[in-house]
């Protein structure tokens, strides 16, 4: 096995890496991620009858929401996964990316993708009445609309699809080329990486392609759920643990703790998420012997992701002081923390006796936010906030503001989960005891009050880090930071 | 092989993808593939046409200029009109976001039968408007898959046009512009969004058992 150090040490890795398009990644990042979150609040506040743009077409909230969800996958974690890519594939396979053009007009092709998939969702539904869109409509035979389709997650406009999917095709081999030109043994982080870029391509392809042209009701279903889950599981997952298994050793300064564990967790995750799907859609009419099998897959992922936690845990052992002192880290095992929690909630929820109850609820709501923002975006924050300063030449503009981003997300996204698990408790049981529809609505009122404010706090903490940004590139230094020597090793 | 880049490759790359996708899309694919999918035209019955027509008698100047009614006794184009009406208006379902407020599938626990009616069923959705089909995955409001001729269309436009007026306590937000400036006068994708709700369940023999449950009763309707 290979370790990071001897890697990064052997080439000049600024050759290798372009540092200007991980930074135009990670901006492009943080700029989408703020819409989203201005988005998820809209919804939030529509909830609980505080939104004052109620009424208004193209801040509709519905449509809003669809924008908060591929936002955030799309243009915040796709970029800011882009941009770490970037940095970890060339340093750990001692080879460029195929092409440095090919990498730029990605990155422009990819901004296009995701700005456009939001203006046909907000502008689409508009247009859908005039005239040259039924004209078109009736002639090329088509059944769908300028704007959303209707697939959580593969919303993005059909008429984007071939483009996003070439996009793909092309992210895919701008990094299979160093990969394949690099010498065996891999490590891990490539494994993930591999599959991730083959997983991505095919999933988009299944679920934009198989439910809008090919199969329709409870066939559709199950592509969908297969779809949606293969999303979260093979494309942000992987590069995920895959970025953790880079960046966490480099931090720690040793090798991750066991060979074998890493393996179990790869094999074990290839081979069980992808069989997930369904559990999306219990108690629907797609078979029962399907719903079955989804339900054991996804408790087998449960053990998989257990090897993966102890392993990380293994290689803390001993350096659990740099959780305190080093923040890159700590937002790494902050994130790691919550994914088992996750897992385990997602073990208990997939149970038929727990779907009963909390399907359709907030629970899920929650749950999708501890592992979307408590997990991936914690990692990447992580990463940003350790990759920055060596992007940019300099040092952070403050620590304190740093610390802050970091206690507002993580308390942030703590107290949203809980609330939300726990509105969704409530809302079954309304629910199934048959009480009237405005009675579950009334007594999720407080629950979505302090969702809005736990989001606000989630926001905060991202204003807080770009605003920290904003003074780090003006080269600004901010008095307090001048008077810690010690800020080398709190970021790493 | 576990290490390798072949291995990972074809193996977890695209083997497992394609175990999985075999098991659990393909399976059910060919299982239903006896199943005919059926058309907008086809899916349009005698009840959807009443409540089509009704549309036209009850916002006429609205369904006149939006999309024009054809003869009264014209039952070809009457059809042909509730279908156009229908792919609109799951568009706009669709493209409003209605869908992930509102799921489309009762399910056989917790009691939805009783609130709800007849659990689904596959054949339900095989047709073209459940493509991709809408079963949903969050329900901030009520299931709506059996809430066709469950409230009058003037109902709906109201709810439409401000919700709170007819539910004080509701989160929905207001879609004011599927009108021309008041509830009486709904636009074309107003029009075509009240035919698409007005189906839903329309396909069942019975309507939905509300009226036998007492607690859903005291509800303000
Ligand atoms: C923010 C979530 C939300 C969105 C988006 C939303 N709804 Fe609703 N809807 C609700 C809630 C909550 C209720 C229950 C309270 C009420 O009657 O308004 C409801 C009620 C309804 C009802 C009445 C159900 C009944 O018989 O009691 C219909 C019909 C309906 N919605 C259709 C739609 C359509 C069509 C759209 C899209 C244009 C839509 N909804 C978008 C939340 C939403
Ligand atoms: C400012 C902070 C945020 C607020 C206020 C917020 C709010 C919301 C709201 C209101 C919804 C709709 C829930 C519903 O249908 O009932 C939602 C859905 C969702 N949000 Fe957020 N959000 C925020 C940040 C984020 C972030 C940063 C991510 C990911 C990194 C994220 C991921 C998601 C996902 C995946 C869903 C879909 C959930 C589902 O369909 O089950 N959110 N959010």
């Amino acid at each position: 096995m290979i370790t990071n150090e001897t890697t990064s040490t052997t080439t000049d890795p600024s050759e290798l890496v372009d540092e200007r398009l991980v930074r135009w990644y990670f901006l492009a990042a943080c700029t989408f991620l703020g819409v989203s979150m201005l988005g998820g609040l809209l919804m939030a506040f529509q909830l609980v009858h505080w939104n004052p743009l109620n009424g208004i077409e193209l801040l509709a909230p519905g449509r809003w929401r669809m924008v908060h969800t591929n936002a955030v996958a799309y243009g915040f974690l796709a970029n800011a996964f882009l941009g770490a890519l970037h940095w970890a594939v060339p340093r750990l396979t001692l080879h460029q990316v195929a092409s440095r053009a090919l990498s730029y007009f990605i990155f422009f092709a990819w901004q296009a993708i995701v700005l456009l998939t939001a203006a046909g969702i907000i502008f689409g539904p508009s247009l859908q009445t005039s005239q040259w869109v039924a004209a078109a409509a009736s002639k090329y035979h088509l059944a769908m609309s300028l704007g959303a389709q209707g697939l959580e997650w593969g919303e993005t406009p059909f008429w984007i699809d071939p483009v996003a999917l070439l996009g793909l095709a092309l992210v895919a081999y701008n990094f299979m080329v160093p990969i394949a030109r690099a010498k065996p043994p891999l490590y891990v982080t490539m494994w993930y990486f591999m599959a991730a870029f083959v997983w991505t391509f095919l999933t988009y392809a299944m679920g934009n392609l198989m439910p809008e042209y090919h199969v329709a009701g409870t066939s559709a279903g199950a592509v969908g759920g297969l779809f949606i889950h293969d999303l979260v599981g093979l494309f942000v997952t992987p590069l995920g643990w895959g970025l953790m298994y880079y960046f966490v050793p480099i931090m720690l300064k040793k090798p991750i703790w066991s060979h074998g564990l890493s393996l179990v967790g790869f094999w074990g995750l290839a081979f069980f998420y992808p069989l997930n799907g369904i559990h999306h859609f219990l108690y629907t009419p797609i078979p029962m012997f399907l719903q079955y099998g989804a339900v054991i897959a996804t408790v087998a992922v449960e053990l998989v992701v257990t090897t993966v936690i102890v392993n990380f845990f293994g290689t803390l052992w001993g350096n659990g002081r740099a959780v305190v002192t080093n923040l890159p880290v700590r937002w790494f095992y902050t994130g790691m923390i919550f994914y088992f929690l996750t897992c385990l909630q997602c073990a208990m929820q997939v149970t038929l006796t727990f779907q009963k109850l909390i399907h359709f609820t907030d629970w899920v709501v929650g749950h999708a936010h501890l592992v979307m923002f408590g997990v991936f975006s914690m990692w990447l924050f992580g990463i940003m906030t350790y990759l920055f300063p060596r992007l940019l030449g300099r040092n952070w503009y403050s620590h304190a503001l740093l610390e802050w981003h970091y206690w507002l997300s993580a308390l942030g996204v703590l107290v949203m989960a809980t609330d939300l698990i726990l509105a969704g408790l409530f809302q079954g049981y309304f629910w199934a005891s048959l009480q009237p529809w405005d009675v579950s609505l009334v007594g999720s009122y407080p629950f979505w009050v302090t969702r809005v404010f736990a989001g606000l706090a989630m926001f905060l903490g991202f204003l807080c880090f770009v605003y920290n940004l904003w003074m780090t590139y003006r080269g600004v230094r901010s008095p307090a930071a001048e008077a810690t020597p010690a800020s080398a090793t709190w970021l790493g | 092989m576990f290490e390798s880049k072949a291995g990972i490759l074809f193996i977890a790359g695209i083997g497992f993808f394609a175990l999985a996708f075999v098991s659990n899309a393909l399976v059910p694919v060919l299982m239903y593939r006896d199943l005919p999918e059926q058309t907008a035209e086809e899916v349009v019955n005698p009840k959807l046409l009443y409540q089509v027509k009704e549309l036209s008698w009850r916002f006429p100047v609205a369904f006149e200029e939006h999309v024009g009614a054809p003869d009264e006794d014209d039952d070809a184009a009457w059809k042909e009109t509730a279908a156009s009406l229908l792919r609109l208006g799951r568009q706009v379902y669709i493209g409003e976001g209605c869908w992930h407020c509102h799921s489309q599938f009762v399910r056989p626990v917790s009691n939805e039968s009783k609130r709800w009616g007849p659990v689904s069923k596959t054949e339900e959705y095989e047709n073209e408007l459940q493509r991709p089909v809408m079963f949903g995955t969050r329900r901030v409001g009520p299931d709506l898959s059996r809430e066709g001729g469950r409230r009058s269309s003037d109902w709906h436009a109201v709810h439409f046009f401000n919700p709170e007026w007819v539910s004080p306590d509701s989160p929905m937000p207001r879609y004011t512009w599927l009108f021309d400036g008041s509830p009486q006068r709904p636009n074309k994708r107003g029009l075509a969004l009240i035919a698409y709700i007005q189906w839903l369940g329309s396909w069942l023999d019975s309507y939905p058992y509300y009226e036998e449950l007492d607690v859903l009763r005291e509800q303000d309707f």
